[in-house]
């Protein structure tokens, strides 16, 4: 961390050592803050898709009902996977900041192949749903089903494709004020990604099967 | 200069994040158990789970998303905070509002 100091500040601008080092410079600071902004109205866009959702639910038109087409063992496998990828995460995060860099890259690998094991789950899912007559324009619900979960599955892409690069940087640059900063943005999108799949599966799964 | 509070110091075991991750399995459990192993009525099996589900955003958020903290004030907190209340009126303004025909007719 200190190599890190000095490579930013000349190394006569004192440093608080008691703040993280993606924090240093005020453009990564407002960079973080202005990160939070964007993840609230990532919110209220998912907000709107579930508001769909739910309206839409018993409009199934003659398709499947929500409780004949979900499938229990595969969003549960989804849902712990992407509980742990979290986890994993935030160690990454944890790591960062305690400056270990290779413990940290192991770390955002793992949660990157845990957001590949709930992709996979995810578009087998999709692609039975498909071939079993259950598509995007068989029904009302079916469309607010496909348009919800593949927002957030389009989201979980772009987080890997994003993680990776991330860990490209960090594995040629090691942790700088820069890289720590993007390596924390993306940490936060994924523990985000995470908070909107339980609502995923509380309102669409485990309702699904419920109602 | 002063030592800096705002930020969680990463000193010795993760505990934090073991507890976050044990919390959100433990929250996980008890909804999925609610949902299909219990035959309970389903409006209140809902209510159940989706408070359930308040608290996991609140373990990411506070354990997992380093929440509360920046280097000035911490925006962020009221901003996200706004954005749960937008997201929870758009959801519950819709289902109130569709479901006002079934009420009138």
């Amino acid at each position: 961390m200190s190599d890190a100091h000095t490579a930013v500040h000349g190394g006569h601008h004192p440093v608080d050592p008691s703040v993280p080092v993606e924090y240093h410079h005020e453009e990564n600071s407002l960079r973080i803050a202005g990160f939070w902004v964007f993840l609230g109205s990532d919110l209220v866009l998912f907000s709107c898709l579930f508001a769909t959702y739910v309206v839409m639910h018993g409009r199934t038109a003659g398709g499947p009902t929500s409780n004949q087409l979900f499938d229990v063992t595969g969003f549960t496998i989804e849902t712990i996977a992407l509980l742990f990828s979290s986890f994993t995460c935030g160690l990454a995060t944890y790591e960062m900041r305690r400056g270990n860099r290779n413990a940290m890259v192991m770390w955002l690998l793992i949660t990157i192949a845990l957001g590949l094991v709930f992709l996979g789950f995810e578009i087998t899912e999709f692609v039975q749903d498909a071939s079993s007559g259950a598509r995007m324009q068989t029904s009302g619900f079916l469309s607010a089903f496909f348009t919800l979960v593949g927002t957030h599955g389009c989201h979980v892409s772009m987080g890997i494709l994003w993680m990776s690069g991330v860990v490209v940087q960090l594995i040629r640059r090691g942790i700088t004020p820069i890289t720590a900063r993007k390596a924390f943005i993306v940490s936060i999108y994924w523990h985000f990604l995470d908070a909107v799949w339980i609502f995923i599966f509380t309102v669409v799964y485990l309702t699904g099967k419920v109602l | 200069m002063e030592t800096n509070h705002k930020f969680h110091q990463e000193t010795g075991f993760p505990w934090k994040h073991i507890w976050g991750l044990i919390a959100s399995l433990v929250l996980t459990a008890i909804a999925f158990w609610l949902a299909l192993a219990t035959h309970q009525p389903p409006a209140l099996v809902i209510t159940v789970i989706v408070i359930l589900g308040v608290g996991q955003l609140l373990v990411q958020l506070y354990m997992f998303m380093h929440f509360t903290e920046s280097d000035d004030k911490a925006w962020q907190v009221p901003a996200i905070y706004f954005a749960i209340f937008i997201a929870f009126t758009v959801v519950a303004g819709s289902i109130w509002i569709m479901s006002f025909k079934a009420l009138v007719a």
